[in-house]
Parts: structure tokens; sequence; C-alpha cells
């Protein structure tokens, strides 16, 4: 790690209650929250894995969406926090027998909860509790919207990896339309300066997308070489997307890295992808397993990046100075 | 204050001094205005001792204005508004005519339920109600409905708005048979393939609130297909809340080729954008949903070169609960009747877009020549339905003072120059604030 232009970017004093998404965030804030992560990451290799930052606090994690990997990643770093964590999803919660979001989070925070991570199908879920909740709201992944927890193990993993993002080159493959890891390291990584190229069908490119400062190609020919990453968006084939590219087959044909299409690509490109992966489809299995595959040290980063969001927004809540390091 | 309010002589008025606009007899200047039991009266008629004198020395007098498209929920969603408080709101806003539409609960696709809204309308209503029928049978866009039956319970015209009709077949088959019984047929234009699950316009902002898109092609398509039944028929359809620069242009192109195509336009598509939706906020949410800012410009250059001939609100009630929850889960719709005369006569008029007489005509005479009604004009002979404007006037919009029994707007804290200050119909003086209440002052 190039700690000198890792810290070329100032930190700043932590103020948000919430963390709704890497588009309001600035440089500095993202920088603030990566190098709280470091500071993390050092605890998580220690033999006893748990800091004290959240004790007594209360954190439920609010899934109104199937997921097990973003959902236990939030549980285990709330515990490596020492908070007291509970999870809640879709199926078991009352929204099923009618109750609206807003009567149900209601119900949640009068159980005096200090923090609510949520992920919902619908964008925005996060922004309309924020309006009413007293608790801080971390996004968890909202509809086709934001993220920011999975943005930021992103652009944690690159930064750990190059020291700085700043110059960089990365490809975003795959379906960009209904993609919130998309939107989210595209705002982040922007903010650091790297250089954005997204590459899929034309179908799941969505509309306007170059206003955010991004190239668009629909060859990967035109991208894999120039790429010092390449970050592969999980592909479903499934309801509305029938309509919007034939087959799984087609994908991996035209869309899909494979061994083949990386020779053309610098040696050291690391490849990312945010799981789970659909090996054989958007990704060749042996590169997920490969040597420039950093998939797994994602896995490892969301851990500290969560435990270091939690740690700030907990602190600004409580108008605490104190520092972790 | 809105309601009935005292009066000396029922149905009469003496309207002096105030500067005359009537579009449908181009008459802009100042005189007197006199209605005897509720019939607008020839100039130069002698005033029966007893009538009360309204002075207008500073406002602008004008044929009571239409809203063409409003929801009263009425039967069916009274938790939302009432033909009582819709009415109400209607006036407070400067309206004296509404032309509800028929997705209320039951629908409004036969006799009955028309005859309920008319008997309703006769017994609370505050202002009129000039009611529409469906088109299909439940709005389900499948069996055409009993047509005749509705036009001789007082339709003004057909429609399925909310819904779309997307068999071609029958679509084109109910304008046919809708120009037998002489009822215009307006519709709302959404291809339900291309709209998909939209909840906003589809664009570089569906792309960054990660929303799923309308696309503008799924109102243009529709428009497009309109306009061949139209031209084929020889009868009048009429867009509803024509949003898109593409549909804007397809009317143009349609009425210089003298095709019986009207469109109307609302405040919202031509005061907001779809970057306005921020913090996704529901109130923003609408169908068809806020467009580009090129769209809102072809929307408002429409209006302006006699495309769009028509200025109505859909005013569409929803409580706050419904419109309290996920972007994606509330309902489509916000009000219209009391923020419609400031946003429009703002926006169209004090920004020297256009004349005053050209926005007046769009909000009266052109709604009551489509629709055929008797209203719109301050003809001698015809109903003593009087709006009287106070173009001066700043507003402040207050969602908390509306008389709707729903908050639903996006205008909230706008200030915006020009009000309604008195709402006459029939002669009888149903809301007035000339004397400076604040606007959306609470009715009495």
């Amino acid at each position: 790690m190039v700690e000198a232009e890792a810290d070329q970017i100032e930190r700043v004093k932590w103020t948000r209650p919430h963390l709704l998404g890497l588009e309001e965030l600035s440089a500095q804030e993202i920088m603030t929250i990566l190098q709280t992560a470091r500071s993390f990451k050092g605890v998580l290799g220690r033999e006893i894995k748990k800091v004290p930052a959240l004790r007594g606090r209360t954190v439920v994690n609010f899934f109104m969406e199937p997921s097990t990997r973003t959902r236990t990643s939030f549980e285990l770093a709330a515990k490596r926090l020492s908070a007291d964590v509970m999870s809640i999803s879709g199926s078991a919660s009352s929204i099923v027998k009618g109750e609206t979001l807003r009567d149900t989070a209601q119900n949640i925070e009068a159980l005096q909860v200090d923090m609510l991570v949520i992920r919902h199908s619908e964008a925005g879920a996060p922004h309309f509790l924020a309006k009413f909740l007293n608790a801080s709201i971390i996004n968890a992944g909202d509809g086709s919207h934001e993220h920011p927890t999975q943005g930021l193990l992103d652009l944690y993993t690159i930064w750990e990896k190059r020291g700085s993002l700043d110059g960089l080159h990365v490809a975003i493959l795959g379906d960009i339309l209904f993609s919130r890891v998309a939107r989210s390291d595209i705002w982040g990584l922007k903010k650091l300066g790297a250089k954005v190229t997204v590459c899929g069908p034309p179908t799941l490119i969505p509309p306007g997308i170059e206003r955010l400062g991004v190239e668009v190609t629909h060859e990967l020919g035109d991208i894999v070489p120039h790429a010092d990453v390449i970050n592969l968006l999980r592909i479903q084939h499934e309801r509305q997307k029938a309509i919007l590219f034939p087959s799984v087959g087609e994908y991996a044909r035209f869309f899909g890295l494979t061994s083949e299409r990386l020779k053309d690509a610098k040696k050291d490109v690391i490849i990312m992808h945010p799981g789970p992966v659909n090996r054989g489809v958007e990704l060749a299995s042996e590169l997920a397993d490969g040597p420039n595959s950093v998939i797994l040290d994602q896995v490892t980063n969301g851990l500290a990046v969560r435990m270091a969001v939690m740690f700030l927004l907990n602190r600004a809540r409580m108008g605490g100075e104190d520092e972790l390091d | 204050m809105v309601g009935r309010m005292k009066q000396s002589m029922k149905g009469s008025l003496h309207i002096r001094n105030g500067r005359i606009v009537d579009p449908s007899r181009e008459r802009d200047g100042v005189g007197d205005l006199l209605i005897l039991d509720g019939v607008i009266q020839p100039d130069g008629t002698a005033v029966p001792a007893g009538v009360e004198t309204l002075d207008a020395g500073g406002y602008v007098v004008v044929p009571g204005l239409i809203d063409m498209h409003v929801h009263l929920r009425d039967p069916g969603g009274r938790g939302k508004e009432s033909i009582a408080s819709g009415t109400a709101a209607a006036a407070n806003g400067g309206f004296t005519s509404v032309v509800c539409m028929p997705n209320t609960n039951p629908v409004a696709d036969n006799g009955g339920i028309l005859a309920y809204i008319q008997r309703e309308s006769a017994k609370s209503g505050v202002v009129r109600v000039f009611p529409t029928g469906a088109m299909t049978v439940g709005l389900q866009g499948e069996q055409m409905t009993q047509i005749g039956e509705l036009k001789g319970e007082g339709a003004v015209a057909l429609t399925d708005d909310g819904r779309c009709i997307q068999n071609n077949e029958l679509m084109r088959r109910v304008v046919q048979y809708a120009k037998h019984f002489g009822l215009p047929v307006l519709d709302h234009c959404e291809d339900y393939d291309l709209a998909a699950k939209g909840v906003v316009n589809e664009g570089y902002w569906s792309t960054v609130l990660g929303l799923p898109g309308i696309s503008p092609m799924a109102e243009d398509l529709i428009v497009a297909r309109d306009i061949l039944f139209a031209k084929q028929c020889d009868w009048d359809v009429h867009i509803q809340h024509i949003s898109t620069a593409g549909a804007v242009e397809m009317v143009r192109q349609a009425r210089k080729a003298g095709i019986r195509i009207t469109a109307e336009a609302t405040p919202h598509h031509i005061a907001l954008r779809d970057e306005d939706i921020r913090d996704y906020d529901s109130n923003f949410k609408m169908n068809p949903p806020l467009r580009t800012d090129a769209d809102r410009q072809a929307v408002i250059d429409g209006i302006a070169d006699g495309t769009i001939t028509i200025l109505a609100t859909d005013h569409a009630p929803h409580a706050k609960h419904e419109k309290q929850v996920e972007f994606g889960c509330a309902p489509f719709g916000i009000l219209g009747l009391e923020t419609a005369v400031p946003v429009y006569f703002d926006l169209l008029y004090k920004s020297g877009r256009m004349p005053l007489s050209a926005v007046v005509k769009a909000l009266t005479q052109a709604p009551a020549e489509l629709l055929r009604l008797e209203v719109g004009t301050l003809q001698a002979g015809r109903p003593g339905d009087v709006t009287i404007l106070d173009l001066e006037r700043e507003v402040e919009i207050d969602p908390e003072a509306s008389l709707s029994k729903s908050r639903n707007t996006p205008f909230g804290g706008w200030r915006l120059q020009g009000d309604a200050v008195a709402t006459i119909v029939g002669g009888d003086l149903v809301m007035n604030r000339m004397a400076g209440d604040r606007f959306l002052a609470p009715g009495s």
C-alpha cells in the first residue's frame, strides 16, 4: 500500500447521520470511510476481532429483499463492534400483513433501535425512512438505485491494491440498467479520480448514463486491453429481462469475460465481482479463482468497510470525538 | 369564504367596473355584468331594485373557469375526496365547472352511477359537475359500455382515464360509435408494454434515481394511433394530459391537416421536470410522469401556438397515508384545482408568453366547445358563471389550507402571481376573497 498517495485526499470529520448513497458524499468523506476501514481491517487480523465501539447500541438489519452475503456481513460487522444486533427479513415481517413500511419502521424504532440497515426492492425506501426516523439509516441496497457499502468496499479493494484510484481505468461490465452496485461504483470512482467505462449489451445500458461522466461501449474488445480493473456484474435472466437479451448462452458468448478475452488485458488487471458469481456466464470459472481475482478480498473488505460506516455514523450521532486509531 | 353566501336575491348579481375578458365574444374592456335569475343579461339591461352589487374595480372578470379533468373520487373514494369537498376545492380555486372522470368505485360505466353523480352534485356540489362515462366496462379495455345510456344520463364525454384501451380495434370502434351519439372521446395515452412498470420518465433521472422509467414513446405511440382514428372517423379525439415533445408535435401536424384532435395540458407538466423529483417525494409522482425540461418547454410552446387548446388539472386526490410510502408503491396523481390558476397565469401570462385572453380561452371557451357545454362564455342568455381574477396578487401555496380532503401537492411553498378571488355559479357567489384573505384560506 502506498500510503503517501492514499492520504493525498484529506480526511474530514464525519457528520452525517445516515449513509444513503455515494452520490451525495464528497471525495474527502469517502476517504474518511476508507481510512477508517483500514484501521478496522487491522482489527480483523487480530486474535480478538472485537472492539467495544458500539457496546450498548442496537442495530437492526431490516432486509425486505433476499440477501445472504450483505446481511451476514452487516450482522458480523455489528457484532465485531459489540453492538446488539438482530435481523428481520421480508417474509418474516408484518409487511405481508399489509402494514406500511412507515409503520413497521416506526415500530422497530420504538424498541429504541439506534441503527437500521435496510435492504429494499424499491429505490428511495431508505431516503423515505430517513425523513421520519431518528435512528441512523444505512442503505444496504435500494432497488436499482444505490448499494453504497458495496461501492465503498469496491473502492477500498482497489485502493488497497493500487494505493490510489486517481487515473485508474475501471471497466464495469454487464447489467448496468438494473444494477445499484454499478451506480454506487460510478459515483465513488468518479469522485476519486478514476476513469470509468461501462460495457454491456445496448439493452442493459440505461439512458443518460454518459451524463455521469462514464464512457459507454458494447464491445468487450474496446475496453479489456485498457482496463486496470474489470468489475463484473451478476447477470440475471428472468422476469422482464427475457426481452432484454435472448439467453445466458448468448450473453456469455458476446459479453462474458473469458480466458481468451483476458489475453489482451494488462497482466496485473484486477478482476472484481460483487457476488454471487454465475460461473461461465459473466465470468469464466477459472478467472473467478485465478490470480487476478480479488473476489474474496472484496468480501473481507466488506466487513471492514461496514464496521467503519457503523462506527462513523454512531460517532456522529453521539457527537463524540474519540478517534479509533 | 367558500359555500353559498347570503345574497339579497338568489341567482342575481351586478358585477361592476371590472375588466371583462370574454374570449368567446372577443371582448376585453372595463364594464358591468348583470346576472338575473342565474342568467347573463344583455348589456344595457336595467338593474332591478334589490340586486346586490359586487365592485370588481381593478380585477379581471372572466367566464367561469372549467376544469375538464378532475377526479372527485365519488362514489367509492370518499376518504380522498367527495363531490362536496372536490367542488369546494374547485370553487376555492376559481372553477365554476368540473368534468369528473369515471374511474370511481364502482366505475361510472352505466347510467346508474351517472345518475348518482348528478343527484349528489345537485345536493352537495358547490360548482357545476359534468360527468363523463367510461368507454369500456369496468375500465377493463375489453367491452364497450352502453354509450347511448351514458349519454342519456348526462355524460359529456367518454374516457377510460387512468387506463388506456390497448386493443386498437376496440378503440377504433369506440370512436366510431361515440360519434353517432355526439360524445367526444378523451384518451389517457399509454402503451402498457412500453410503460412497463415505470414510475418516472425514462431518461437520465430514472437512471440516477434507480427508478423504473416510462418511455415517452408509451405516450407517443397511442397519440399517433388516436390521430389515425380521429382522421378515419372524422370525430373528436382529445389527448388528456399531454406531456411529451413528440406528442405535441404530432398533434400540431394533425391539426394542421384538419384532423379533429385536441389536447389538454396540466399545471405540473408546464411547471415541473423529472429532475424536480428530489428525495423520492411521492407528491412528484403522477401519470404521465414529469418529463424532461425539453418536453416541458414543448408543452408550453404547444399551448402558446394553439396546438394545445385546453388547460386542465388532472386533480387526483390521494390520502396522506397512501402517498406516504415508498415512491414506487405510491399511487400516481396530485391535486390541481386550487393551484392551477396561480400556476397557469403566472407561468403563461405573467411570464409574457401568452396574451391574457388566450389563457382565459383555454380555461373557458375551448373546453366548453369541445364538450358542447353552455358555459364558458359571458354571452347573454347563458348561465351566470363568472370567475374574478386578481392578476397582481402574490400567493404562497399552503397545502394545509386546501379544501380538498387530500394534501398531495408538490407546490407547497411556491410563490406565484395571480389568483382567483371570487367564484360565481349561476349568479351566486360561492367563493369570495376579494377583500384580501390569504390564498387558500380555509372555508367558513
